[in-house]
């Protein structure tokens, strides 16, 4: 069952297009690969996914009545968390924020959460510790425990492992891959295509604008 | 010394000034950590400066309560400058100097085109840096500056999760549904509220040292959000009670004295924090 379709969609900014004829379908419990050459417009096809941008034209959905509040978003760092006096925790809990709805202060169930996800992402120890002063890998650990705060099912990744080290990178991808084995439906842009195809089940080259599908993982 | 002030303090004025004084600073610091890390340090300059702009419009027009246009204009400009983000045509330093220049340059001369009293230099002087206003307030003012303070202070208490989201993420917040234009304009109304009272305190050229030094003598020093929050809150009031309390000893220009405290400090913090590694 589709979660998510794309019909003939142009993604851009200001009016002026960047991408032409996107079309794709996205199935719960996907690993769904976007992939290309910087600057080719991946991130704006995310912004578009995300609803951070509207499309310039065609048809994009959302089926199945999927929420704001269902999905986790992974962004590319900026320059103003590098500096951001914050604990792991505290950035980890912002990611409940779409469940505060009218109220001010966070429950004791939602900091539950995240205690869980900081402890599912196996960075229990650095709980206290500021952000700023954690590895690359650690970071990413961090902004993806925040984004699982946010989702059940959908995770959208923006070049998780760019920056990153050979085997902190391969660390990453088993932790998405586990994610992914747990039910949630992976949406990742990358550049990283030799790693990208031993575990994505759809890879979109935005270059092509061809959908590429492994058929073992068909089953589900 | 100890007498002489406490014979300062049997007069009313003296406690209200220590008292709104205190409590300005405390809301001064409050936003500081979320203005340096977003970039806008120099948005308190900006602020100042249109708010010094309508005082002159207010002064000229003879208004018994000034804040009635100060406010406004002052949380107006404050929209234009923070809404915008990155989007806007001129970007952010270039759209404060702008404004910030360009009202001050607009309050002098109207200032000076119909001054009210024979000393107009002395009258800028003192909006400029606030000299010996504090203690000049009038009852209305001194509740006006009070009960503003402490609006600020419930708003941020209030909403401080979602400022700490906005301020850190602002994609991440937006992706997820958080209301990110609202909680910005509401940062900015919050921002222009704080400039407005705090001219009372050090007047206009001195106040970004009031936002900017408490938040970034934490942030050498402190590692949590709300550690940093918290310090720099106490840490504002700290100085601004100092400050006031010497320049009514020693005779100091009040806005200028506070300032040196929150430097001293600042410097104070930075070994500190170099100490901590």
């Amino acid at each position: 069952m589709a979660i998510l379709t794309a019909k003939e969609l142009s993604v851009g900014y200001e009016g002026s297009s960047v991408l032409n004829g996107i079309n794709f379908e996205i199935n719960a419990g996907d690993y769904f690969c976007i992939v290309g050459e910087n600057g080719s417009g991946k991130t704006t096809l995310m912004k578009t996914i995300l609803g951070l941008q509207t499309p310039i034209s065609g048809e994009f959905n959302f089926s199945e009545g999927l929420l704001k509040n269902e999905i986790g978003y992974l962004p590319q760092q900026s320059d103003v968390q590098r500096d951001f006096p914050a604990s792991v925790f505290e950035i980890v809990l912002s990611g409940c924020q779409n469940g505060l709805g009218k109220k001010f202060f966070y429950s004791k169930e939602q900091k539950e959460l995240a205690l869980q996800n900081i402890k599912r992402m196996g960075i229990a120890q650095l709980k206290n510790r500021c952000y700023r002063e954690l590895s690359g890998g650690q970071q990413q650990r961090v902004l993806l425990a925040r984004a699982l705060c946010a989702t059940k099912r959908v995770l959208l990744l923006d070049e998780p492992v760019a920056g990153l080290d050979p085997q902190v990178t391969a660390e990453m991808y088993e932790l998405i891959k586990q994610l992914n084995d747990d039910g949630l439906t992976i949406i990742m842009i990358s550049h990283d295509i030799d790693n990208i195809t031993n575990y994505a089940t759809k890879i979109f080259n935005v270059n092509t604008l061809a959908v590429e599908e492994k058929k073992e993982v068909q089953s589900c | 010394m100890l007498d002489t002030l406490m014979l300062y303090l049997t007069f009313p004025f003296v406690r209200y000034a220590l008292i709104v004084g205190v409590l300005i600073a405390l809301c001064s610091s409050l936003l500081g950590v979320t203005l340096v890390l977003k970039r806008y340090s120099y948005i308190g300059d900006g602020l100042s400066h249109v708010a010094f702009g309508a005082l002159s419009i207010a002064t000229v027009l003879n208004l018994t309560n000034s804040m009635l246009i100060v406010l406004p204009l002052t949380i107006l400009a404050a929209i234009l400058l923070l809404s915008k983000g990155k989007n806007a045509k001129v970007k952010g330093d270039a759209a404060i100097a702008m404004i910030s220049v360009g009202a001050l340059a607009f309050g002098y001369m109207i200032m000076n085109l119909f001054p009210t009293s024979s000393n107009v230099s002395g009258d800028v002087c003192t909006t400029l840096f606030g000299s010996t206003s504090i203690l000049t307030l009038t009852n209305t003012e001194v509740w006006v500056c009070g009960i503003l303070a402490i609006v600020v202070l419930v708003i941020f208490v209030l909403f401080y999760n979602r400022i700490f989201a906005v301020t850190f993420d602002e994609d991440f917040a937006n992706a997820v549904g958080t209301k990110v234009k609202l909680y910005n304009l509401l940062i900015a109304t919050v921002i222009a509220i704080i400039i407005v009272i705090a001219m009372n305190l050090v007047g206009s050229l001195l106040i970004s040292a009031l936002v900017i030094f408490p938040a970034l003598s934490a942030m050498s020093v402190f590692k949590s959000f709300r550690a940093v929050t918290v310090f720099s809150a106490v840490a504002s009031v700290i100085c601004a009670f100092f400050g006031i309390i010497v320049s009514i000893l020693v005779g100091t220009p009040v806005g200028s004295t506070i300032v040196t405290a929150d430097v001293i400090l600042y410097i104070g913090c930075l070994i500190v924090g170099k100490i901590k590694g």
